[in-house]
């Protein structure tokens, strides 16, 4: 028998209903297996007391017969939600000791509807990295090695400790979020799926925010259906925040069953980089012969904006995580260092909580919005971000209903390996998710293969606004021409 | 563009980091990099281009304007690391 830790996330809630395991069971599966892994740091803190506590309700509702829809399911938070009474870091020191009295709506959502919390997910401090080694509670391992070496691995990030602890069988899904790629980034990197669902879809209400024109809520978990399954209690409108839109939520687990069959995919010719490895190349391929094989129609589409992007991201970002990382101050939460006056306490407590990569983008953050640059940098980069929401436009109205592209230009790197000097080397590991947040679209990142070193590779859908529908229909047929990906050996246990 | 030793001091004091002495040097060179990164976005054509102001075409919401939630300062000041009946407590700023 499958060990409980291992079920997907719909067959624990099939084997839940049928009584085949009691919530308390799945729930113990889980915090063993966390204890045992500890030497992949996904987790910066367990619950187990909350999650056996939240199983045994768990298990009284499956007994009267009033089971919701996540009744039971074991599930990692990732640590830039808001939990109450649970110490909640975003990765920083500066929030050292916080713990919120309020709740995250997508983490309110997701226990009104029955899961259990099993703790907070290690992650890039403020959700700003793409290995999940700017954390200040240590580095993420990917549960992945190359084939026949044992040197550890990134997980990818920011949502690194998420898509860790799903690949490592440490929980049945987790909560994510993407500002550039995080969300589909970790997934590609861990062979797991990964869905950023269209901006407004989730409210961000009790997220710490990042960058809040581009900041989106979404779950990382082993199969497109679990996916579809979690989006389906994350989402919703919520009056709380103001850019969460009002609209119904669809059934997104009906929709992973509706195949290609009519739709036209794009294949924009703009993202075939230079210098992109063979093998990603193959991948896409092959992912664009899967749909087609399945009844889809696939041409190539232009995007002409695309390598902007990411410079426009690089000004955007940093200059909103300016503006809201200013509540770092020593003064309503977590860490104070003391000054020689007011000024000295803010700049003390800032240099001393703030890591190196999180200072980097404040300041150029500050210098983009700062008087005489505001327009040169800041007015520019929005215009180019109209101009790149445009592009999809005109290929959604010219018949296409879905795009196709690799998920990463590489399969993850090793711990340390891009520690060069300029972080600009870094960033490019974001360069065909990053146009997704610019456009505020849904992408679904889906493994489809191995490269030579037998790591996973994902490809990308992006797709129409609030059509997450169509991805998941997409993912899956994907997924079921890919087969399901054989996660690897527990060698850290 | 790029930024000299003193640009950077003044843009760490404005986002209120106090850096040392021996990481201005280092902090100049990663901000230059991400500059000459972006220098590219010079050669688009903006001209008549709208800046994106919302990512979503949406109306503003409003709510009624009514009191719906306070009564919990201490909610408020639980995680502040100095606090007295309720209130932040912040070194002296007027003599």
């Amino acid at each position: 028998m499958t060990a409980l830790n291992e079920l997907t996330l719909a067959e624990a809630r099939d084997g839940l209903k049928a009584k085949d395991f009691s919530a308390r069971e799945i729930a113990q599966a889980h915090l063993d297996a966390i204890d045992r892994a500890k030497a992949l740091n996904a987790y910066i803190v367990a619950t187990p007391d909350r999650a056996l506590k939240m199983a045994d309700v768990s298990d009284q509702k499956i007994a009267k017969g009033e089971a919701r829809p996540l009744e039971g399911l074991p599930l990692g938070i990732k640590d830039l939600f808001a939990t109450q009474g649970v110490h909640t870091t975003a990765g920083s020191k500066i929030l050292e000791g916080f713990e919120p009295h309020y709740e995250s709506n997508v983490s309110a959502q997701l226990w009104r509807d029955g899961a259990v919390m099993l703790g907070k997910l290690n992650l890039d401090e403020f959700a700003m990295g793409s290995s999940n080694e700017t954390s200040a509670y240590g580095k993420t391992i990917s549960p992945w090695r190359r084939q026949g070496s044992d040197a550890p691995l990134v997980p990818g990030g920011s949502s690194g400790g998420s898509a860790a602890a799903v690949a490592a069988h440490l929980c049945l899904g987790a909560t994510a979020t993407d500002t550039g790629g995080s969300i589909r980034q970790p997934a590609a990197f861990t062979g797991t799926v990964g869905i950023k669902p269209t901006y407004g879809r989730c409210s961000r209400w009790g997220i710490i925010a990042y960058a809040s024109s581009l900041d989106q809520a979404g779950p990382i978990a082993r199969t497109v259906q679990d996916c579809a399954i979690l989006l389906g209690s994350m989402a919703g409108h919520d009056p709380r925040d103001t850019t969460s839109v009002d609209l119904p939520v669809p059934d997104f687990e009906a929709a992973i069953s509706r195949g290609v069959k009519g739709l036209t995919i794009g294949i924009p010719k703009e993202y075939r980089v230079e210098g992109m490895p063979a093998e990603i190349q193959r991948l896409w391929d092959q992912g664009a012969d899967w749909l087609r094989e399945a009844g889809a129609t696939v041409r190539e589409i232009s995007l002409p904006h695309t390598q902007y992007a990411l410079p426009a991201y690089y000004i955007v970002a940093p200059a909103e995580a300016s503006s809201n990382l200013a509540r770092y101050d020593g003064v309503r939460y977590g860490l104070r260092v003391p000054g020689k006056d007011i000024a000295g306490m803010y700049e003390n407590t800032r240099a001393a909580g703030f890591g190196r990569e999180v200072k980097r983008r404040i300041m150029i953050g500050t210098y983009v919005l700062s008087a005489g640059y505001y327009d040169a940098y800041y007015v520019r980069a929005q215009k180019i971000r109209t101009l790149i929401k445009r592009d999809f436009e005109a290929a959604y109205a010219s018949g296409i209903d879905a795009i196709l592209t690799p998920a990463t230009p590489s399969a993850a790197f090793g711990i340390g390996e891009m520690a060069s000097a300029d972080p600009v080397q870094m960033y490019l590991n974001d360069v065909f998710t990053v146009t997704v947040n610019m456009a505020g679209l849904p992408g679904i990142s889906v493994p489809a293969g191995l490269d030579a070193q037998g790591l996973p590779l994902g490809l990308q859908l992006i797709g129409r606004p609030f059509d997450e529908e169509t991805l998941f229909a997409a993912a899956q047929t994907i997924e079921n021409a890919a087969g399901r990906i054989s996660l690897p050996k527990a060698w850290w246990a | 563009m790029s930024v000299d030793e003193k640009t950077v001091r003044r843009i760490a004091h404005l986002a209120r980091i106090a850096v040392a002495d021996e990481d201005v040097a280092p902090l100049q060179g990663e901000l230059n990099a991400i500059l000459a990164f972006v220098e590219q976005l010079g050669a688009v054509d903006v001209a008549g281009v709208e800046p994106m102001t919302s990512v979503t075409p949406m109306r503003m919401k409003k709510r009624e304007d009514v009191v719906n939630d306070g009564g919990r300062a201490s909610d408020i000041v639980a995680n502040a690391p100095e606090t007295e009946d309720n209130y932040f407590l912040v070194p002296k700023v007027v003599e």
